[in-house]
């Protein structure tokens, strides 16, 4: 079944989440909350190549693949980025490659954190996004 | 009028001379603290900008139409300006260039063709900016020369000793920074030019840090080659001085060819024009060396002792302030330090603090500054670093204080 709809609606689900925080500190203290949440990469993952280049603060980014679907894992040594990656994450993970390949991250925005989807902005949100998407595709997200 | 008021009211005036510190930024007034970075542009920058492109613009050193003279004119007085400012012998010695980065490029590229050959040094120290890194990386590589990097102490200083082994006949040159960018620590150049002298070795500094923020003269320094650039200054982006002796300037070949830096170009072969414009290839940033002008007068105008006690006391109060408060480890203790402070707040990643502070509206540098073997030897990620000029205030320091305080509550330190 083709399902980007469950990508859309976990994102509406945290764009609801976030507009009940009115400024920017509650907010920010919500992605630090996230940030509790991400599966963590197992320390054997933390390699040279699942590091997500163009980042300051480091992110190591892992995916596995069960019965069809995608799972991440990662970590970074700044909290707000790993909120950031674990945000990111909480959409997209448990989704086939397809979807994932297809998902429009519209919620970023909504939220108020465009700030992050500047080039250069350190953090690389885009550069993670990109390499989600690539360990999709790599997947199985051709077929 | 009490001495502190006086003081208040002229910053208050200075500040009035930039336009940016007038922003809010995040629903708070900037505080900015990148001055290490670039420094803002007073009205007087501002202006000569736009009264060039108004009523100056024109291509210089070939036109015979009068706007060409003019400009050409205004900018060999800029040379000249540059010249009277950091007291070299001849304005010849001044060549323009988009930056300090284009500056030790160009001195390393040259001076190595002409001056290096296999199994040949060239000492760098670890404290150097990538900009004067790399170049000399890759000269090395390129001559089949060696690198050799002199060690910094705990505190941040050069290790002397070290620099002094490192002092053997092979070195052909000794390129170190006046001022560290991530440290502050401002390094005894003067000593170690009579020290590579006495050895027969010319020295390139690095001034990018120090150009605003002290007087420097080229000739009581002695050293060989001085790099700067334009954008630290209070001056325009793409504008950057290589000052050199004469004597290397001379046997250097060109490191660009194209219009301007030509005596004859036949099919058969191309003679080089004279200094400086041997270094110069095409159409130089002649706006931004018009306005650098304005630069180096309103630095001037406010004079060098005000300039150096003002920063002094925004570095020290900063530095007292920052003690005050637990879980902050500052990195570079030098004796002699410049306007900058880099320090951590407990194991809070200098990303996320320099996130929170931007929503406070306090412009910070967070990361390793370019200077990847310094952050290798304290084993961190990076730093922040606040960097201070003469218009900052006491107050913003004690914003940013305030600021970091929401930092550790924030991120729960």
């Amino acid at each position: 079944m083709y399902t980007v709809e469950t990508i859309n609606k976990i994102q509406d689900e945290i764009v609801e989440e976030f507009s009940q925080y009115g400024d920017w500190l509650e907010k920010y203290e919500l992605l630090i909350e996230y940030s509790k949440t991400l599966p963590v990469i197992s320390e054997t993952f933390k390699t040279e190549e699942n590091l997500v280049a163009g980042c300051t603060s480091k992110v190591w980014l892992h995916a596995e693949v069960k019965d069809g679907n995608v799972f991440y894992s990662a970590d970074s040594d700044a909290i707000i980025t790993k909120g950031l990656v674990a945000l990111v994450s909480r959409i997209l993970s448990g989704h086939t490659p397809r979807e994932i390949m297809d998902a429009e991250l519209y919620s970023i925005k909504k939220i108020g954190l465009s700030e992050h989807l500047t080039p250069n902005r350190a953090n690389g949100l885009q550069a993670m996004i990109r390499k989600m998407k690539e360990y999709a595709k790599s997947a199985g997200g051709n077929d | 009028m009490d001495k502190t008021i006086a003081i208040t009211e002229n910053i208050q005036k200075i500040r009035q001379d930039f336009p940016i510190l007038g922003r809010n930024i995040n629903n708070h007034p900037l505080v900015y603290f990148d001055n290490a970075a670039t420094t803002h542009k007073p009205r007087q920058v501002l202006d000569a900008l736009v009264h060039f492109y108004s009523h100056e613009n024109s291509n210089i050193h070939r036109g015979v139409h009068t706007l060409a003279q003019e400009v050409t004119g205004k900018y060999e007085n800029a040379r000249e300006k540059i010249r009277s400012f950091i007291n070299a012998s001849y304005s010849h010695e001044i060549i323009f260039t988009k930056g300090t980065t284009e500056s030790i490029n160009l001195a390393a590229s040259s001076f190595s063709k002409r001056f290096v050959s296999s199994g040949d040094e060239i000492v760098i120290t670890e404290m150097e900016h990538h900009s004067n890194f790399i170049p000399w990386q890759i000269a090395c590589s390129e001559r089949s020369a060696t690198l050799k990097v002199c060690r910094i102490t705990d505190s941040g200083e050069l290790d002397l000793d070290h620099f002094r082994e490192l002092l053997t006949s092979k070195v052909k040159l000794i390129a170190v920074t006046h001022i560290s960018n991530s440290l502050g620590t401002v390094n005894p150049v003067k000593k170690i030019i009579e020290e590579a002298h006495a050895s027969g070795i010319p020295v390139l500094i690095d001034g990018a840090q120090a150009i605003a923020h002290s007087r420097v003269n080229v000739q009581e320094l002695d050293c060989d080659f001085y790099c700067f650039s334009g954008h630290k200054m209070y001056g325009p982006t793409g504008i950057g001085i290589l000052y050199g002796k004469e004597k290397y300037l001379n046997d250097m070949p060109p490191y660009q060819s194209g219009g301007s830096m030509i005596k004859k170009v036949t099919v058969k072969e191309t003679t080089f024009g004279d200094l400086p414009l041997k270094f110069e290839a095409g159409t130089p940033p002649v706006g931004d060396a018009i306005a650098l002008v304005a630069a180096v007068e309103y630095i001037e105008n406010l004079g060098f002792d005000f300039i150096v006690n003002r920063e002094n006391e925004l570095v020290n109060y900063a530095l007292d302030k920052l003690e005050t408060l637990s879980d902050i480890k500052m990195y570079g203790h030098a004796k002699h330090r410049a306007p900058v402070i880099s320090f951590l707040i407990d194991t809070i990643h200098p990303y996320d603090t320099g996130i929170i502070l931007d929503k406070l509206g306090i412009a910070v540098r967070t990361g390793h500054h370019c200077t990847q073997p310094v952050m290798d030897k304290y084993n961190i990620p990076g730093t922040v670093r606040v960097s201070f000029a003469f218009y900052n205030t006491i107050e913003e320091i004690d914003a940013f204080i305030i600021g970091i305080e929401r930092v550790k509550k924030i991120l729960k330190v």
